[in-house]
């Protein structure tokens, strides 16, 4: 078990590029953090720092209290799951998940007995004299997960291991993951560029974009109230739905003009107004929306169209019987997050 | 399987026609002509041939001069093997960590291997020249004083620095872009899993090297016995005296030379029967053993 601290770390390449600005943040014993932002943002490059496969630039990381910068990453009492699993592909099941053991000196039967019960966990009993070119995606990530859980590691590291799952399998999977580890109770960093991982998984998510973590938080407080404009739109699927308003006369209003809300105090000129679409009251309300097109989800709908000229979505149960057309809306004032136009940053 | 079909069933064996007929005349019909003859003695004017049986080999066996080079021919094969391998092998590992995917330095290394083997050992001759060859220089300073083409194991040191020299750039670009291929992932799993790099050379990189390894040591023992062929006659000057020579070139000396044709194509089949071994060995036992993916 083991608690990280990362201070003011900080990744540049050989060639001067900045792949991860200085990054401060702690993750509490037995959590499970989730680094999540678009592909290139700089979330492979942090966790490898974490496993020491990357050097660290600048700043200091601890495990436990311990400065580990310079330790080597088999020192480190981390497994790290990769992406495309990265399997020994000479070595048997059995030999994969025991090469770590056997090269830190345990005991035959000690590790034998270890690697039938990692096994017996994720149903690899059958396969432990396989190759991995023999088995199924699914059943490779099921050893790259093995190879990790036999250590009895501080630390689990992940890089997008389900990435190269199908849909169906990749769900299947996130529940498997994650109930593994609340089992297991080890400290845990995982990397997606999914948000709905992110969501689904996290105690506590990491919103990265261009090297810079744009929010820490728990899924809730990320999903509700986002701290940039990046963030509100890269998390939720439909994503946030953003508008240009303006503060003017003591309101919040829309860029028509229409006012949603009271003026928060000290604040004027041009705003970014946000709203999630299930929470805009669709069939009354000050504003106008102008729905082009119903998109039928099965347990929900969603109206695609404009208001005040710009795109908008709600959210509507499957039994609404609103079609195309105008349509009068609410935005609570609850509901709503204001971010300042130019940076981008929650107000 | 579905299997294509051709209206005319003469048109697949005109089209064959051409390879075939390169391939029985350069081949099998010189492999059969070696074989009979090896049972005959032939008057070496010309004058006729009287068949002999297996006399011919019998007269391999009883000389030593042939047992000396056979046993050379072995030596040199597993020593230049060895090293051209073993070599190529430590400065592709070298080279891995520096040039991740350096293309303009393959290609230049690549040149060595367009030298032609009688300039290879025209070089040779060069650097162990006795009276300024910078190799012989060098060792002089150890107090080894070189004189090839008159000491026996100068004259085999010499064939072997240059053998080597010349296979391991092909060695080199082979194991590079084995190394090249593993993927990057694969390594790092075994960094976090084992902290002694020997070892982890030893349990993963070598073994996923393995099959380029094999190919290459088969690669290479073809080439110390058969293609060292002009850098040994460059290096003896055609006067082999007592020096060390392979068998391919004492077939070549007994042919052309001593004009004993039966006692050559003893020797030739010999060679083919090695070389169908070593074919056989590839098949059997590399192929089947060495694959992954
Ligand atoms: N070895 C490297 N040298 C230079 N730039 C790199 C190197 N590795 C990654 N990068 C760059 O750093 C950025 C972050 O990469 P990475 O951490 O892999 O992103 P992510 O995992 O979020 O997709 C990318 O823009 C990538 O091009
Ligand atoms: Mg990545």
């Amino acid at each position: 078990m083991a608690r990280v601290a990362l201070d003011r770390v900080r990744k540049v390449y050989r060639n001067g590029f900045e792949a991860v600005k200085p990054a401060s943040f702690e993750i509490a014993d037995g959590e499970f953090l989730v680094l999540v932002g678009p592909s290139g943002c700089g979330k492979s490059t942090l966790l490898r720092m974490v496993a020491g496969l990357e050097d660290i630039t600048e700043g200091s990381l601890s495990i436990n209290g311990r400065e580990v910068n310079g330790v080597d990453p088999a020192e480190r009492d981390i497994a790290m799951v990769f992406q495309n699993y990265a399997l020994y592909p000479h070595m048997t099941v059995r030999r994969n998940i025991a090469y770590g053991l056997k090269n830190r000196g345990m005991a035959k039967d000690r590790i034998a007995a270890k690697v039938q019960e990692a096994a017996r966990m994720l149903n690899l009993t059958e396969h432990l004299d396989r190759k991995p070119s023999q088995l199924s995606g699914g059943q490779r990530q099921r050893v790259a997960m093995g190879r990790a859980i036999v250590r009895d590691p501080a630390l689990f590291l992940f890089d997008e291991p389900l990435s190269n799952l199908d849909a169906k399998l990749r769900n299947q999977m996130r529940i498997e993951v994650k109930a593994l580890q609340r089992r297991l109770g080890v400290t845990s960093i995982y990397v997606t560029h999914d948000q709905v991982e992110a969501m689904t998984m996290a105690d506590r998510i990491i919103v990265l974009n261009a090297g810079r973590i744009e929010q820490i938080g728990t899924p809730s407080e990320i999903y509700h109230s986002p701290a940039s404009v990046f963030v509100a739109s890269f998390m939720g699927a439909p994503p946030m739905n953003l508008m240009r308003g303006a503060i003017e006369t003591g309101a919040v209003r829309l860029s028509d003009g229409t006012a949603l809300m009271q003026a928060p105090a000290g604040r004027g000129g041009a705003v970014t107004l946000g709203i999630r679409p299930e929470d805009v009251h669709v069939g009354e309300g000050p504003a106008d929306f102008d729905v082009a097109l119903v998109e039928e989800l099965g347990a929900h709908r969603l109206l695609h169209g404009e208001v005040a000229g710009q795109p908008f979505t709600a959210h509507v149960l499957k039994d609404s019987p609103l079609g195309p057309g105008r349509h009068r809306i609410g935005l609570p004032a609850g509901a709503l997050s204001l971010f300042d136009p130019d940076t981008g940053v929650r107000l | 399987m579905k299997r294509a079909g051709f209206a005319n069933p003469w048109l697949p064996v005109l089209l064959l026609l051409p390879q075939l007929t390169i391939i029985c005349l350069f081949f099998y019909w010189p492999a059969w002509q070696a074989v009979r003859s090896s049972f005959f003695l032939e008057d070496p004017f010309g004058f006729g041939e009287t068949f002999v049986g297996l006399q011919n080999y019998t007269r391999l066996l009883d000389s030593t001069q042939y047992m000396k080079n056979a046993w050379f021919t072995l030596w040199f094969s597993a020593v230049v093997t060895a090293l051209s391998l073993g070599i190529a092998l430590l400065l592709a590992v070298k080279a891995d960590s520096v040039l991740r995917g350096a293309r303009t330095y393959r290609t230049l290394l690549m040149w060595v291997y367009a030298v032609a083997p009688p300039v290879a050992g025209f070089i040779a001759l060069i650097v162990f020249n006795q009276r300024w060859g910078p190799l012989t220089e060098f060792f002089a300073q150890f107090g080894w004083e070189i004189r090839i083409r008159l000491e026996y194991f100068d004259t085999a040191f010499a064939m072997i620095v240059a053998s080597v020299w010349k296979q391991v750039p092909v060695n080199f670009i082979f194991f590079l872009s084995g190394l090249q291929s593993i993927p990057p992932a694969v390594r790092e799993a075994a960094m976090i899993d084992n902290r002694s790099a020997v070892s982890r050379f030893w349990t993963v990189t070598f073994p996923l090297l393995a099959p380029t390894g094999f190919f290459l040591l088969i690669i290479n023992i073809t080439y110390s016995l058969f293609d060292t062929f002009g850098m040994i006659d460059t290096i003896l000057r055609n006067n082999p005296g007592d020096q060390p020579v392979t068998l391919v070139y004492q077939v070549y000396l007994d042919g052309f030379r001593g004009q004993d044709i039966g006692g050559s194509s003893a020797q030739s089949v010999v060679l083919m029967v090695l070389v169908l071994a070593l074919t056989v060995f590839q098949f059997r036992l590399v192929e089947r053993r060495i694959h992954y993916t």
